[in-house]
């Protein structure tokens, strides 16, 4: 196991309130962690201390020396007054380099839409996009901040099925946020329990049946979660097929 | 043969439109009209402080701007009003102390050119004003492009690459400052949110690039101020409102 990235003690005070209270988060090689926790339980800015750019008012955060991490943001919503093509989007990135875009997109699949309009992508393109441009600085950690949040179910599998692929052929490191249980259940090994503090973390078999997390989400949603993992394989073929 | 006074507005409407286009595109990109029209009216105080003081108009118009910009994103981070109304609040302040201290000078001000710009008036050292001003636009424009066009997409985005965005808005917003002190000689103050967003607006429907779009619109503008200058003489018409209808025509003809 070798550390990526950890996080100690963190706190984040806002007008007298704690939005994050002595969290505790590591992230080491080949993790696939997910964050969930209600709205406004902190989890955006947990995700934003650890990329380093946000400080929190204390705790200490250890990165490995050049640790480079690939970033999706939460509700990306390009404007059409400005005309920009998906492959100088792409070119944006810094130390940006041809025959790693041509490696990426096939690998994201999006090599027939680079030379769309920006603003004219679907959700589904729209989100593979990201991905790409997330990967081209060929990144050892990916944070992903409520990935498929606005895609259609189709779609939703879709992305995660992709990001399944990378995360197998990349032997990356994920960290993401997401409320889709489905996802959560079927590829996540840890799931981590947010609202300000950690709640419980674990597999997600384990945090379903926690008493702190069926506290939070209800019973209802701790059902939901068993469902979900009982059916797992079944969602997890039938996309392959697809 | 060519008058000279004809000569420096060319040269002064071709310097002001090459920035006020590229510009004007990040004002059309990052939804800045309103900031642009209070910038422009607050500028008007900026010549009162100019005529007060002794100095340039021209200087006085991008210290009273800056100190707008800083007063207005620092009432922004209080977060207590929204930013129309401050915009609100801070243009028609400094737009009213501007007029009532204009009209408590001894001397007379033609204001009317102040409002609408007199560019066929534009002296030498004006011309050597507004040269340098686009060539200062044009750099940081040049060595900053990415991170503007990066920051305007997405914030966050920008921001987790490293980028600083606080850095980034106030640089955009400072190279507005300048092309507004330096062209309400031209367009006046009251029109030049139109010169910075109309070319920029009919170059939209032109471009495929963010590149090629602020190009277009550089190259628009000149041709809308040109078309203002001519016209203007032709049919003996205020220049700066003749500029300006140039750039609708050419909008309505695209």
């Amino acid at each position: 196991m070798s550390l990526l990235i950890e996080a100690k003690d963190i706190y984040v005070k806002r007008q007298g309130k704690n939005i994050l209270e002595n969290v505790f988060i590591q992230i080491n090689k080949k993790d696939f962690i997910t964050i969930i926790g209600p709205n406004g339980a902190g989890k955006s800015m947990l995700l934003e201390c650890l990329m380093g750019t946000f400080s929190p008012d204390s705790g200490i955060i250890n990165k490995k020396n050049n640790l480079s991490i690939g970033y999706i943001p939460q509700n990306f919503n390009p404007d059409n007054s400005m005309p920009i093509t998906v492959k100088r989007f792409l070119m944006l990135k810094k130390n940006f380099n041809i025959n790693n875009l041509k490696k990426v997109s096939r690998e994201t699949k999006i090599s027939t839409i680079l030379e769309k309009n920006l603003a004219d992508l679907s959700g589904g393109e729209l989100q593979k996009v990201l991905l790409a441009r997330s990967l081209l600085s060929d990144p050892e950690l990916l944070i992903l901040d409520e990935p498929a949040q606005n895609l259609d179910i189709k779609n939703q599998l879709n992305f995660y099925n992709l990001l399944n692929n990378v995360y197998k052929s990349r032997a990356i490191s994920i960290l993401m946020v997401s409320h889709d249980l489905h996802m959560v259940m079927a590829s996540t090994k840890q799931v981590i329990c947010l609202y300000h503090h950690v709640c419980c973390s674990g597999e997600p078999q384990t945090v379903a049946k926690d008493p702190e997390f069926v506290n939070l989400f209800g019973n209802d949603m701790a059902k939901m979660m068993s469902v979900y993992q009982h059916t797992h394989d079944h969602v997890h073929s039938e996309n392959l097929n697809d | 043969m060519i008058e000279p006074f004809l000569i420096r507005a060319t040269i002064a409407g071709i310097g002001v439109a090459i920035i006020a286009g590229a510009i004007g595109c990040f004002v059309v990109w990052r939804k800045m009209a309103y900031f642009g029209d209070s910038l422009a009216h607050s500028a008007l105080l900026g010549v009162a402080l100019g005529l007060v003081l002794g100095i340039s108009t021209n200087l006085g118009t991008i210290i009273i701007c800056t100190l707008f910009t800083i007063l207005l994103i620092w009432l922004q981070q209080k977060q207590i009003l929204a930013t129309d109304t401050l915009l609100g609040i801070l243009a028609h302040s400094a737009l009213s102390i501007g007029m009532v201290t204009l009209s408590l000078l001894e001397k007379s001000v033609d204001l009317h050119s102040y409002l609408f710009g007199d560019i066929l008036a534009v002296t030498t050292s004006e011309i050597y004003l507004i040269i340098s001003g686009s060539l200062i636009v044009l750099v940081f424009l040049y060595h900053n492009w990415s991170s503007f066009v990066l920051t305007t997409i997405n914030e966050k985005l920008a921001k987790a690459e490293g980028l600083n965005i606080l850095i980034n808005q106030l640089l955009i917003m400072f190279l507005m400052t300048i092309v507004v002190a330096v062209s309400f000689r031209i367009v006046g103050l009251l029109l030049i949110t139109s010169l910075l967003i109309i070319p920029a607006a009919t170059a939209r429907q032109l471009s495929h690039s963010p590149e090629t779009m602020a190009v277009l619109a550089s190259f628009l503008g000149i041709i809308a101020v040109i078309l203002g200058i001519y016209s203007s003489l032709y049919f003996d018409t205020p220049s700066g409102p003749s500029i300006v209808v140039s750039a609708v025509i050419i909008l309505i003809a695209i």
